[in-house]
């Protein structure tokens, strides 16, 4: 057993393990959490692939924003999440068995059709003596370069629309109201005080 | 010798036990959301298996751009369950029905 399968397993276990401890806490800042690890360990899988750019990316974009997102979000909000887990027991069989059979299904048409795939190594994703942040951007800013203005602004619209939906207008606004500020006289803005020596207003 | 079958058998168990968590938290919301965060890591899982063993760069530009639009959409839906919160004062899913105009 080479070193790069003893890594596959490794990062493999520790990331179905870890997922289905998202699914099955109690608390759900365990689950985001555990959220977190698989992130780090498909972020291995990804560098084992030759993906490092994207490895990378699945750890700054995912542990960083969106994980610590959901923590936020969690600590935030006040709710009682034993009230929420009740019914947990309730779905197991339903869920058990929409899970199983999706499984199966998923590893026949693995198993059917990438025995091929297996027996005929082909050519290098990432091109000899280029790394592979170079050859994704070679790509992604040629070829796919709408696509990649498209994927921004997706973020753009996400980014405004939880703005908009999460701003509470405020009832003090700062804002400047010339009308008022024009309006003002001399006599109405200021004041004269006749204060005593040593007594303060 | 790891081979594209292994990392398409994790890619289904982790894709599995998103759909199981959908169905074991139905009334958590923010687990549901995390639930589908696990799909989509799936989903990035088999596309880069796919790129790496068949020697094409666009299943990782593939990959790069479900991982931007999963990013948005935990951002809009935990924005979404926050504005519920202030409204309803809790985040039980029965009740979504009434967000229909």
């Amino acid at each position: 057993m080479t070193l790069t399968s003893l890594a596959f397993y490794l990062f493999a276990t520790v990331a179905v393990a870890s997922s289905f401890m998202v699914i099955s806490s109690r608390n759900p800042v365990y689950s985001v959490l555990f959220l977190i690890l698989t992130f780090f360990n498909s972020a291995g899988l990804f560098v084992l692939l030759g993906a490092e750019f994207l490895a990378l990316i699945l750890v700054v974009v995912y542990v960083g924003a969106v994980a610590v997102l959901f923590l936020f979000v969690v600590m935030m909000l006040d709710i009682d999440f034993a009230e929420l887990s009740e019914g947990f027991l309730q779905y197991m069989p339903i869920g058990a068995t929409v899970g199983l059979i999706l499984l199966l299904e998923l590893l026949l048409v693995f198993g059917a059709s990438s025995s091929l795939v297996d027996a005929n190594p082909l050519p290098q994703a990432t091109p000899e003596g280029m790394t592979n942040a170079e050859a994704l951007g070679r790509v992604l800013y040629t070829e796919y370069v709408y696509f990649f203005q498209a994927a921004g602004a997706i973020l753009l619209v996400a980014m405004i629309g939880a703005i908009v939906l999460t701003l509470v207008p405020s009832n003090n606004p700062k804002k400047q109201n010339i009308a008022n500020q024009t309006a003002r006289t001399r006599d109405e803005a200021t004041e004269n005080i006749d204060i005593e020596p040593g007594q303060g207003i | 010798m790891i081979g594209l079958t292994h990392y398409l058998t994790l890619a289904a168990i982790i894709f599995t036990i998103g759909v199981f968590g959908i169905f074991l938290n139905r009334k958590n919301v923010i687990i549901i959301l995390m639930s589908i965060e696990l799909m989509l890591l799936a989903v990035n899982i088999n596309l880069v298996a796919f790129s790496a063993y068949l020697g094409d760069l666009v299943g990782q530009i593939f990959a790069l751009l479900v991982l931007t639009v999963a990013a948005g959409e935990a951002a809009i839906g935990l924005a979404i369950l926050v504005v519920y919160f202030r409204n309803r004062g809790g985040i039980a899913v029965e009740d979504v029905s009434q967000m229909k105009g």
